[in-house]
């Protein structure tokens, strides 16, 4: 795909669509807080960044969303191996979660800023929040998932549990786990955001939040493409974890970039 | 030619059974209706011996070898390996499936350890053997590979050598070369007879195949369709070690024909 032609085409692609986006507004008198010119969300994205004022709220919504995701992917994981391979614990946690699946975990994010408060402890929690069902439902699904021949091997070779969940069932879990990891990351983002949106002192949701308010639609768009980006850093590097842990993985050699989850709402 | 018939002969004879069934009966009732997948198996395998076990699918030959590698209790009867009840996994058994069951995070070499893994047999000492293992089945240089890597045929080397590393009693394999093609399988068969005449394993071998089953074993085992019973025995005194062209001989023919019969006689023909 990365051939000198394909990048060219790609840059040719672009500077149409900006210069069309750009025309298409200057032509229309478009006005400013409906939809600004490319040119003027470039500005406000030099001018945010130069000032330190992006820097400063893009640490904060970072920190929150990293912290979220562990928080809330180190819970996922050992809550996920718990129902996984206690029954008794099954028993009495599995109805929980299917009901707290069904819920939109987002619409709890008001009461998380009511408990905790307009700064960090509240972000982090809302993005483990969110970030936590996907990981552990894929825990679950990937610790149930070993071939029953495979099972059948180890328990031949007069295995205990312990040495079956070791050397079988955790590495066929791994493609599973990963893939949760993968959609943890983004839904960690989305929960950060979300909690500053509805009660901030700083990040980046706030930043859009305020932008909102003085419909600075140039700022809220340069905010945006921050964002997208970051999102996309952190997903890459998961992808790269994902790429080295499962180099034995099928579906990674054949790199579908897609996590196979479904029915999973933020 | 006839020398070492006579001595695996002599040897059967001498050789008290290492795995004695007696009265197996398995009967699954998990279903709407209790499924008899077995019905008063009674055989023993003498130590060495290399026992084939034929059947029309579905006739409860998987049944047999699970209960003996002690992965699924008997409803009714027992199987004695070397003196004692076999009433769970032991480690005195070495299993080959039907697919190679490989742990594709695992390298070639750390799927033939995977037994020393399991029952702490110490590695240092075993990675010899592994290797030894490994190039008497050509797979010398291929120890740091990945199954992903290997042919059909190769991966299923590696689950036999797997079974082999831990040095079993008893082998059981369950149709282990029931996915290969016709080329290949012939390949194994005359491999597999190799390893086993240079590690003089006790086997129990199921098959679909007729041919395969009088090619490789010492005797032979006819089982019924459901419920599955021991209809034939059929001992196989054709020299070894066998080549390819031993299945266009008289002798061969007449042994294939015979089990043939059997299948006809209840209405299951296979392989
Ligand atoms: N777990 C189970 N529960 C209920 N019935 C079963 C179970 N496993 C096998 N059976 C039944 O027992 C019978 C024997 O099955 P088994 O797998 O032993 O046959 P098989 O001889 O190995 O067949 P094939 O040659 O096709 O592999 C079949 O009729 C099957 O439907
Ligand atoms: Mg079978």
């Amino acid at each position: 795909m990365r051939n000198p032609r394909n990048v060219a085409l790609g840059i040719v692609l672009f500077v149409i669509i900006m210069g069309v986006w750009e025309a298409g507004v200057r032509l229309l008198a478009v006005p400013m807080f409906i939809l600004p010119a490319p040119s003027a969300v470039f500005v406000a994205l030099y001018r945010g960044v130069s000032s330190g004022l992006y820097i400063t709220h893009l640490k904060i919504t970072f920190i929150a969303t990293v912290l979220g995701f562990a928080l809330g992917s180190a819970l996922a994981f050992a809550l996920g191996i718990a129902i996984a391979l206690n029954r008794t614990v099954e028993y009495y946690l599995y109805p929980y979660v299917v009901m707290f699946q069904s819920l939109p975990k987002i619409a709890l994010a008001p009461l998380v800023v009511v408990w905790f408060g307009l700064g960090l402890p509240s972000k982090v929690i809302n993005a483990a929040l969110v970030a936590f069902f996907p990981l552990m439902v894929n825990t679950i699904v990937g610790l149930r998932s070993a071939e029953e021949d495979r099972v059948n091997l180890m328990r031949s070779l007069k295995a205990i549990e312990g040495q079956i969940f070791w050397m079988l069932r955790l590495p066929s879990a791994l493609p599973f786990i990963m893939a949760g990891l993968e959609v943890a990351m983004v839904f960690a983002l989305i929960g950060a955001i979300v909690a500053e949106f509805i009660g901030a002192e700083a990040g980046l949701g706030m930043l859009i939040q305020s932008m909102n308010f003085t419909m600075d639609v140039s700022g809220q768009f340069s905010v945006l493409l921050i964002l997208s980006v970051v999102g996309l850093i952190l997903n890459r590097a998961i992808v790269a974890i994902r790429r080295r842990v499962l180099f034995w993985d099928v579906s990674v050699k054949a790199n579908s970039g897609a996590a196979p989850i479904k029915g999973e709402s933020v | 030619m006839g020398q070492p018939a006579v001595i695996a002969a002599a040897r059967e004879r001498a050789a008290p059974a290492v795995i004695a069934v007696s009265h197996l009966t398995k009967r699954y009732d998990s279903g709407r209706e209790a499924i008899v997948a077995l019905e008063n198996i009674d055989f023993a395998v003498g130590d060495g011996q290399f026992v084939a076990v034929v059947g029309p699918s579905g006739c409860g030959k998987s049944t047999l070898l699970k209960i003996l590698a002690g992965l699924l209790p008997a409803t009714q009867g027992e199987a004695v390996l070397r003196g004692t009840p076999i009433d769970g996994p032991r480690r005195d058994i070495g299993v080959v499936f039907q697919s190679p069951v490989l742990f594709p995070w695992r390298s070639v070499l750390d799927n033939v350890l995977l037994p020393v893994d399991v029952q702490s047999l110490g590695r240092e000492r075993k990675i010899v053997t592994a290797m030894e293992l490994l190039a008497l089945v050509g797979l010398k240089g291929f120890e740091r590979r990945y199954p992903w890597e290997l042919s059909g045929g190769m991966q299923q080397r590696v689950a036999i050598i797997r079974s082999l590393i831990h040095d079993p009693a008893l082998l059981l394999m369950d149709e282990p070369f029931g996915a290969l093609d016709a080329m290949t399988r012939e390949t194994m068969n005359l491999e597999l007879q190799r390893i086993w005449m240079e590690s003089r394993k006790t086997v129990l071998f199921i098959t679909h195949s007729i041919p395969e089953a009088v090619f490789l074993a010492d005797r032979v085992l006819v089982m019924t369709p459901r419920p599955g019973r021991i209809m034939d025995m059929l001992d196989i005194d054709i020299a070894r070690p066998r080549t390819l062209d031993v299945m266009t001989t008289p002798e061969f023919g007449t042994c294939v024909k015979r089990i043939r019969a059997c299948f006809n006689a209840t209405g299951g023909i296979d392989g």
